[in-house]
């Protein structure tokens, strides 16, 4: 049991870094995710026929093609063929932020549709622009309406990132299996490896709690929305 | 009355929802200062008319003019400025619903007539003050009721400083003791000369505003006039009214 301990004790260090790795790719990609996806809602919502199309082929596309396949493929396919040099941390995040994007589109393009049309109207007849009803009215709604289900996407893209491990990515995933498979002490590293992993998105979901109640609009329900 | 006195004028507007025809050719002049009321059953095409008059419903055909110049409704930028110069009241209000009632206000003076936020701010209260709301200024809409989100809708339109004013029954959202208030800045707005299209089943707004009446039904105003002329047994709108009265136990 010390022994155990004390091989904790020495890979922590080097596991809670990999947590600095494992943040670094979910903030890179939910925020990727967050202006792609929230570019595509509108353009799926307002844009023209063609443009819903395209974008319908993309969110198709990353919604329907496992991570693992889009990492491989983009990484040693995509990227290389385009001449790209990137890091395994700086493709992943960007794999995941495409395939978050894909995602969120439909969290944001479902809040946009969720708001009461009439506001549209009202903002025209005052002789607002549509991009000015889009940024000053339609947003600024949909947003709020979509924090728990974004807060919900954050969890499930921390967690896809653990696969990074297969491209090299030095995040906890890929540190946890090189410590495991040094000192055969698989239980307790992966159990310190989880936790890492329990921590970080039980914070991250607590603070988009917070952001939720702090920009709730005062007159509706408390429970937010 | 000279010609320079007309307002808005539309001709010809017609529009169609997947091959049934809703509006058949309708035309209005509105001179400065004019009232004019459109009643008539559901369904008769006084919201899509109003909607049309400021393209929020884009019409199948039609020629706009404002103050007697073409508008070219195809055009955004002058359908932009066209719109502000024609505001709406709603039935059901469309407040920001993520905005203050002085923020509701200001939002358009400042992003549309590019105001300071100082002078965006005088203007709004001095707005929300004619309509009696000085002290709900920091309320959100969900925070207010019926009356006041309408009288909120109002003086956010007026800030604008409309040429016309179409209103989309504007109080019938509005449980019966709330109509009251709204019906009230209403008159008041009547009293200072502003030009209105009104659609209303109020039958004391009908009788008392009214400098013209126009029926519509199935797509056409099949009759108009002034009160005293059209609110006389045997017309149309009479006995639209007698309706009117007769559901509401309103006494003429």
């Amino acid at each position: 049991m010390p022994e155990i301990i004390a091989i904790i004790k020495d890979a922590l260090p080097y596991l809670l870094s990999g947590g600095l790795i494992t943040a670094g790719i979910v903030t890179g990609a939910m925020a990727l995710g967050l202006i792609l996806g929230l570019s595509m809602a509108v353009g799926r919502v307002y844009g023209s026929t063609a443009v819903k199309r395209v974008i319908g082929i993309y969110v198709w596309f990353f919604q329907g093609v496992p991570i693992l396949v889009l990492l491989f493929l983009f990484y040693f396919g995509v990227f290389n063929y385009m001449g790209l040099n990137l890091s395994a941390v700086s493709a992943v995040t960007v794999v995941l932020g495409m395939t978050t994007a894909a995602y969120q589109a439909n969290i944001f393009r479902g809040a946009i549709l969720s708001l009461p049309q009439g506001q549209f109207k009202a903002a025209s007849t005052l002789g607002m622009s549509d991009i000015q009803t889009i940024l000053a009215i339609i947003l600024p709604q949909a947003l709020r309406l979509s924090i728990p289900a974004w807060s919900n996407e954050f969890s499930i893209v921390l967690k896809d990132s653990a696969l990074a491990f297969v491209l090299g990515a030095p995040e906890i995933m890929a540190r946890a299996k090189f410590v495991a498979s040094r000192t055969y002490q698989h239980l307790p590293i992966y159990i310190v490896a989880g936790l890492i992993y329990f921590i970080l998105t039980w914070a991250g979901v607590r603070a988009l709690a917070r952001l939720e109640k702090t920009v709730r609009i005062p007159g509706y329900s408390n429970k937010g929305i | 009355m000279t010609r320079q006195d007309t307002i808005l004028r539309v001709e010809n507007i017609t529009k169609s929802f997947n091959g049934n025809p809703i509006l058949r050719g309708v035309d209005l002049t509105l001179r400065k200062g004019e009232i004019k009321i459109l009643v008539g059953p559901s369904g008769g095409g006084k919201s899509t008319f109003l909607q049309c008059l400021n393209c929020l419903i884009s019409p199948d055909s039609g020629q706009f003019w404002l103050e007697e110049r073409p508008v070219d409704i195809f055009s955004k930028k002058e359908l932009y400025r066209y719109r502000q110069q024609v505001g709406m009241i709603f039935q059901d209000f469309n407040l920001f619903d993520h905005l203050t009632a002085m923020d509701n206000v200001t939002l358009a003076l400042r992003k549309v007539k590019k105001m300071d936020k100082k002078a965006a701010l005088a203007r709004a209260i001095v707005e929300l003050s004619q309509v009696g709301l000085e002290d709900k200024t920091r309320l959100y809409p969900a925070e207010l009721s019926g009356g006041q989100k309408q009288r909120v809708a109002i003086a956010r339109a007026l800030a604008m400083d409309p040429k016309v004013l179409l209103l989309d029954e504007p109080t019938s959202a509005l449980d019966p003791d709330l109509t009251g208030e709204v019906i009230d800045v209403i008159r008041n707005l009547a009293k200072k000369g502003m030009t209105m299209v009104m659609a209303t089943h109020q039958i004391s707004l009908i009788r008392t505003l009214a400098d013209e009446i126009l029926f519509m039904e199935a797509g056409v105003v099949v009759e108009k006039g002034s009160p005293k002329t059209l609110l006389v047994p045997g017309t149309r709108s009479q006995g639209f009214c007698d309706k009117l009265n007769s559901l509401s136990g309103e006494g003429i």
